[in-house]
């Protein structure tokens, strides 16, 4: 479990960009020592830019992000040794090797020349094999292992992963959750986002939503599932209901399938509600002869979140 | 460098040898002596500030404009490296390629002709500069230039022309009393006067104007940058 402690704190954080495009509007946001922190929102939210102001690459237009209570501004040599940047581009120096690329990005970084730790890297990420070919030569997948194999190697304490698995095969998507999971055990923080939400779902520990520039909620994943999930029961009856009778019609219920489906929409956090439909369904002699249920995913919760917002 | 060690060796060396067929051979035979000095020592400065001030311009400009345009910048942007470490670093790589090549042209020269260096020092504080502030131009033009043809309109069509119209093969003296006055106004005329007055102590100027419009334009270049990093100038918006 990750703790509490503060490892980014951003507060009021906005930016204009030069054409006035408002990307991001007086954000807030702390972000946990070795939490896995899940970013989403839809496209040009303003995730990208939140991540890029963090790590330097875009200038602050208003607000302050502190790093291990370091200013990112005034202390940039100590913040910025501490973070790793997976961007969402696929950018590399094309003439590099693998290995010649991953070392530079070590020294750059400041820190000493280690050939083990990177040979550990490499082999993680099964670019052992490919570390003296030619980055032209490496196929999407390879040359996306190859950044975050460049992230990784100063040792961050945060890593961000800028849409990490846009575009990648099955196979190193998994080897790619299998590193995160590792880099959380060794208790980095890890900051994405992602647009497979079901991956958000699996390995988040928070989640923050951003639409339109504004962080719209930010809540442990379990809290969020549990709010603002929704449960639904499909009762499948023995016989056909012409109509929902005036005893039942509280509970909104919707038909389906011929009217032989009954299905009842209940928040998480209802304790009562389905023993209490159960019984008005017996006092007005409906029987079934079946139950399904079914949780609301993260993706329908971003999906009704969002929608919400824009309407 | 070690990727473009043959083309960064050979190429100097076959221009240089071209220089000389063409216009050591060929004018050298009408011309024989600018100033007491052979007309094929002659052009040996300009020859060499002719290659330092393209490669320069040319290695600078690539050198920060390719990371641009592939979007790897973003890895030195989110360094711990602050803005005058990237310039150093970038200027520094196509400076000390540039005297690499001017040093190989110098070799070169000296298989046709002799060449004497009265003021060795001069010479090198000549090469340096003009090195670091063409690099740090080359630099400028890189981050302005947001497309490939853009980034091939300095060299081509305003160093080359004014390092041609600079005297690298001639005395400004040679030329008519009002072109002689018009050239003036080309910087290069200061940094290949100059230069050339280190080998053979012959000038179209005074050396101490040479050194310092030098040093203008590299103030200037300096500035320039300074405001780029200050504002992010299409580097962080």
């Amino acid at each position: 479990m990750f703790s509490t402690e503060k490892i980014i704190e951003i507060k009021d954080l906005s930016k204009v960009y030069p054409d006035g495009f408002h990307a991001l509007k007086s954000v807030n946001l702390d972000i946990h020592k070795g939490e896995i922190f899940a970013l989403l929102g839809p496209n040009g939210a303003g995730k990208t830019t939140l991540i890029n102001m963090i790590c330097g690459i875009v200038n602050i237009h208003q607000g302050k992000i502190k790093i291990d209570n370091h200013d990112v501004i005034n202390d940039f040599r100590i913040t910025r040794k501490m973070i790793g940047l997976v961007p969402q581009e696929l950018t590399s120096e094309t003439f590099e090797t693998v290995l010649g690329t991953v070392s530079f990005s070590r020294g750059l970084f400041g820190k000493k020349k280690n050939d083990q730790y990177i040979t550990k890297i490499l082999k993680s990420l099964s670019l052992w094999d490919k570390r003296d070919s030619s980055i032209l030569k490496l196929s999407g997948g390879m040359k996306r292992r190859v950044l975050i194999a460049k992230a990784l190697a100063h040792e961050p304490k945060i890593i961000f992963l800028d849409e990490p698995t846009a575009g990648v095969d099955v196979e190193l998507r998994q080897d790619m959750w299998e590193v995160v999971k590792q880099l959380r055990s060794d208790g980095v923080t890890i900051i994405l986002t992602t647009h497979y939400i079901e991956e958000a779902q699996q390995i988040a520990d928070r989640i923050g939503i951003i639409d339109h520039g504004e962080l719209i909620l930010v809540k442990e994943k379990e809290n969020l599932m549990r709010e603002l999930g929704k449960k639904h029961i499909k009762i499948i009856l023995e016989e056909p209901l012409n109509e929902v009778p005036e005893e039942l019609k509280s509970f909104g219920l919707a038909m389906e399938k011929n009217n032989t489906n009954v299905i009842f929409s209940y928040d998480s956090s209802d304790k009562n509600g389905i023993s209490s439909l159960l019984q008005a369904m017996s006092i007005c002699g409906i029987r079934f002869s079946d139950i399904e249920t079914k949780e609301s995913s993260l993706e329908e919760i971003f999906v009704d979140l969002v929608k919400r917002k824009s309407d | 460098m070690r990727r473009t060690l043959f083309q960064s060796i050979v190429a100097p060396v076959i221009s240089t040898t071209l220089y000389f067929v063409v216009f050591g051979a060929a004018i050298g035979s009408r011309i024989t002596e600018i100033d007491g000095v052979s007309y094929g020592s002659f052009i040996v400065p300009g020859l060499i500030m002719l290659s330092i001030l393209t490669e320069s311009v040319s290695n600078a400009s690539f050198g920060i404009y390719f990371p641009k345009f592939s979007g790897t910048i973003y890895e030195v942007l989110s360094a711990p490296i602050s803005f005058i470490e990237i310039t150093i670093g970038f200027v520094g790589a196509a400076a000390t390629k540039s005297i690499i090549v001017g040093t190989i042209i110098l070799f070169t020269a000296n298989l046709f002709v002799s060449i004497t260096i009265l003021h060795p020092f001069w010479m090198i504080a000549f090469l340096v500069l003009t090195a670091i502030s063409f690099s740090l131009l080359g630099f400028i033009l890189g981050i302005w230039a947001d497309n490939w043809e853009k980034l091939a309109i300095a060299p081509t069509l305003i160093i080359t022309p004014l390092a041609f119209l600079g005297g690298s093969f001639y005395s400004i003296s040679m030329l008519p009393a009002f072109w002689q006055k018009i050239t003036l106004l080309n910087p290069v005329v200061y940094l290949i006067s100059g230069f050339r007055w280190s080998f053979y102590e012959n000038a179209d100027v005074s050396v101490y104007l040479s050194l310092m419009m030098i040093l203008i334009f590299m103030t200037i270049c300096i500035g320039i940058i300074f405001y780029i990093f200050r504002t992010g100038y299409k580097l962080r918006v």
